[in-house]
């Protein structure tokens, strides 16, 4: 039917349905969220008081805004596992400035750790996309050099709530229009960069390089500046997170936010970005996070211990992704369907 | 002066020398053709003029004035579009992004004008009579439809020079027309075009000039209106050729393969046939009637929704390619690249990799049969190759095709089945290509041949079977097949 002039163009019936299903992904989480709040709720009302929404938003902002970075790098068809030695390093350093030297300005300090975060991130890129090691291996690496130069810096030493400034701290525990100061900041980046991602040529080139790195080079698209550019992006929103760490916790050493890659890489890939590259969204693996940090605090609720809680994660990880997997499948054969009738 | 040209250039990969004192050039208003057999160094030179290699030694000339390509995006502004011989789509991107990537049209805030990328991919499809969804992935799309995307892709780009290398590989009669009329119009305007097909009748159609390559090394350059067809085939093979379709007839045995009401929602519907040992049937029609989807259903690539496959009289298990080839069903896929090869390993290996029972000794693969069955087939097929050893992906695309034949042939299946068995190969190997068929054919293979060029349909099969929009059409002997017949057919002008 493909090459025959009397066919009829494909109607917009087609266009709909794709519409809809690229969305799928996002509202599948949406529907978790929804039922997670739904039955936790049902069982401890306090759940959906006020105040632990809040504490749930305000603890899923960080990692949110790390999902969002580490999805620059995912669709790239690279990963990024040195972010939490990054946000214990801009952490930690931030924090240090602060309680030695009080004569700094806030601004300053905070601008301070992004671009720390953003140095950081641009050694990954010259590794990963200028000397061509592999990402897993070069991040692996810059994992424990980052966090090593963090020890070294801290010497054993912690910083505490009462060596930094009030103003400071209550950065991590203010309110904007009802909203935690801190999720508001994840949410301003996260439309930032969903719409970059989304309209921009550089946005939709880092897809193009995860989804066929030959053919990019090929299109004549700057392989290397662009994978470097994600990796810094990534380094900078570190950089940030690291800070908001400080200002929210308060007492923190050169041990700040050790494993979190982890939690990061399966925020981002329950949100349904691909980890091999070339699709998903940053919405989606904001959700993510939020998924998963919904329930880490819906488990505590209901008063299930621990170790199971870890166990549950993991399950709860296995399970979209499968889920995943048939949807997509599913998708497909209907997208099939859908264009045969078109067609006749 | 030229728009663009080579002078003296050379190209060498290790020990093999691509190219060696190349001069070309390419003039406003002219198309102009490479001829040259697997290996010649077509592509290479290709790549040379795009920015994806550098000459070792010569100059690319633009205007008249030496410039050096530092890659792909240093050609592209200097205003030349290729479609390479392999496509190079973005599976996970819409077929606009794909035609678009790397220079959508933007507005003055820098965002990306998703509606004028719209509106051109419209105007570019209804030039060229493509009716794909251009919101659909390119993950799934077929090889022709992938070559057509590639295609729409060159001719966005208002290019001053337009490189073609086997741009009409996969594509049907019709759509090579349509693609013609609108270069032949591109070249009207002034632009210079380069072509590359092994399909001649095409370089006389399009071409006014047409230089021949052998073993990397210029050999001639003609004006088309002076040569004929035989004159550039003894230009590219350095010899007369035998018929390239020495077709020998078989006696028809005992039912091979039978497909009974093969169903598959939105793809094909009710396809029965048979064939028998020691028949070639053909499967004809256009882009997109359903062909290579048929054959991987058989094949139980894909799953059917109805019906079922018969090989040899017993029932195969739907959706298991293992159980089609205990079988004793061989596939040779279109897509070389995606399906039939690996292209890091070496070319013995990927040869050995679907008999692996046969070059097997007790629990160990013996090296030293592969290697021996491997050359058998290299010299067969005439494979231009440095050494069995070095990987797939290094071979020129048409000895691709060669090391995937061979890798089925080597298995003896009692059913074989061809999807564009000769897709960018050249004239002598096909006739080489198409006298193994035969052969096989008679000695009591059944052979399903998929092809898109007419003229190997009507050269090649004991009986054509076409399909039009998922339907089997028409079912015609040998005696009655005739251009006419089968196009009326696959256009569906003709009802069954
Ligand atoms: N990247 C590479 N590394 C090593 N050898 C190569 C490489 N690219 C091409 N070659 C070799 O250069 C020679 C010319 O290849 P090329 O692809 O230019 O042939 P071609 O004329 O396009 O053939 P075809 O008609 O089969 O497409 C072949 O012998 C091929 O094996
Ligand atoms: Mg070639």
């Amino acid at each position: 039917m493909t090459a025959l002039s009397e066919a009829t163009p494909p109607g917009h019936g087609g266009r709909r349905l794709f519409d809809r299903v690229t969305r799928v992904r996002e509202l599948g989480i949406v529907l978790a969220l929804a039922a997670l709040f739904g039955v936790t709720g049902a069982v401890n009302p306090t759940f959906l008081s006020f105040g632990s929404i809040r504490d749930i938003l305000l603890n899923s902002a960080i990692v949110a805004m790390l999902a969002v970075g580490q999805t620059l790098v995912i669709v790239t068809r690279n990963v990024d596992l040195s972010i939490s030695s990054i946000v214990g390093l801009t952490g930690f350093g931030g924090a240090l400035v602060l309680a030695d030297s009080p004569a700094v300005p806030i601004a300053v300090v905070i601008a301070g750790c992004v671009a720390l975060g953003v140095v950081c991130g641009a050694i990954n890129g010259l590794l990963v996309g200028v000397a061509k090691v592999p990402a897993l291996v070069a991040t692996l690496g810059t994992l424990y050099a980052f966090r090593g130069i963090d020890y070294a810096w801290a010497g054993g030493r912690q910083v505490n709530a009462a060596d930094m400034p009030e103003s400071f701290l209550s950065l991590g525990s203010r309110s904007v229009l009802g909203l935690p100061l801190l999720a508001l900041v994840a949410l301003i980046v996260l439309l930032a960069v969903g719409w970059m991602l989304r309209n921009l040529r550089a946005g939709r080139e880092l897809y193009a390089i995860g989804s066929n790195p030959d053919a990019a080079v090929l299109a004549g698209i700057q392989v290397r500046r662009r994978i470097m550019t994600a990796f810094m992006a990534n380094g900078a929103l570190a950089g940030l997170a690291g800070v908001m760490w400080a200002a929210r916790f308060g007492t923190v050493d050169a041990t700040v936010a050790t494993g979190k890659e982890l939690d990061v890489i399966a925020a981002v890939v329950v949100g349904g970005v691909a980890i091999f590259g070339g699709s998903g969204t940053v919405f989606g693996a904001a959700l993510g996070a939020l998924l998963l940090t919904g329930i880490t605090s819906a488990l505590a609720v209901l008063r299930v211990d621990a170790l199971a809680q870890t166990a549950i994660n993991g399950a709860l990880l296995i399970a979209a992704i499968v889920l995943d997997r048939v949807l997509a499948l599913r998708v497909a054969a209907a997208l099939r369907r859908r264009r045969y009738r078109d067609a006749r | 002066m030229a728009v663009l040209a080579l002078s003296d250039v050379s190209k060498s990969f290790g020990a093999v020398r691509a190219l060696r004192g190349v001069s070309l050039k390419l003039e406003a208003g002219e198309a102009h053709a490479l001829a040259g057999e697997n290996g010649a160094g077509k592509s290479t030179l290709v790549k040379i003029l795009s920015g994806v290699h550098r000459p070792d030694t010569g100059q690319i000339l633009l205007n008249g004035s030496p410039v050096t390509f530092g890659g792909p995006a240093d050609a592209r502004h200097a205003g030349v579009a290729v479609i390479y011989q392999e496509p190079t789509l973005f599976p996970d991107l819409s077929i606009v992004e794909n035609i678009f990537m790397g220079r959508q049209p933007r507005t003055r805030f820098g965002r990306i004008d998703r509606a004028a990328m719209a509106e051109q991919t419209g105007r570019l499809f209804a030039g060229l009579g493509v009716e794909l969804d251009p919101e659909q992935a390119a993950r799934g799309l077929s090889i022709a439809d992938q070559q057509l995307v590639e295609i729409a892709k060159a001719l966005s780009r208002d290019a001053k020079v337009l490189i073609m290398d086997e741009p009409t590989a996969a594509l049907s009669g019709n759509e090579v027309a349509r693609l013609f009329g609108v270069v032949k119009a591109l070249r009207e305007q002034g632009c210079a075009v380069l072509f590359i097909s092994h399909r001649l009748d095409e370089i006389f159609e399009l071409c006014q000039r047409v230089t021949t390559l052998r073993d990397g090394t210029p050999v001639a350059e003609d004006l088309i209106a002076d040569i004929t067809p035989d004159d550039l085939v003894r230009r590219m093979v350095g010899r007369d050729l035998d018929a390239l379709y020495p077709k020998q007839d078989g006696v028809p045995g005992e039912v091979a393969l039978e497909v009974h009401r093969l169903t598959r929602e939105g793809v094909f519907t009710d396809v029965s046939f048979r064939v028998r040992r020691g028949e070639i049937v053909a499967l004809a029609g256009l882009v997109g009637a359903g062909r290579t989807e048929v054959v991987r259903a058989i094949f139980g690539i894909d799953r059917q929704d109805a019906g079922w496959v018969e090989v040899g009289g017993r029932r195969l298990r739907p959706a298991s390619p293992t159980a089609a080839m205990a079988a004793g069903l061989a596939l040779v896929p279109e897509d070389r690249r995606q399906q039939g090869l690996v292209m890091d390993l070496s070319i013995d290996r990927n040869i050995a990799l679907a008999g692996l029972a046969e070059v097997r000794r007790g629990p160990l693969i013996s090296r030293a049969a592969e290697h021996a069955r491997a050359q058998d087939w290299a010299v067969r097929l005439r494979l231009k190759f440095a050494r069995l050893s070095d990987p797939v992906g290094v071979l020129s695309g048409g000895n691709q095709q060669k090391v995937v034949l061979a890798k089925w042939l080597a298995r003896k299946p009692s059913v074989l089945i061809v999807d564009e068995p000769t897709r960018g190969i050249d004239v002598g190997t096909k006739a080489e290509v198409h006298r193994l068929l035969s052969e096989l054919a008679v000695g009591g293979m059944a052979v399903l041949m998929v092809s898109s060029e007419l003229p190997e349909v009507l050269g090649m099969a004991d009986r054509v079977l076409v399909m039009h929009e998922g339907r089997l059409v028409a079912e015609l002997p040998r005696a009655s097949a005739t251009e006419e017949s089968v196009m009326s057919a696959a256009t569906g002008r003709t009802a069954a």
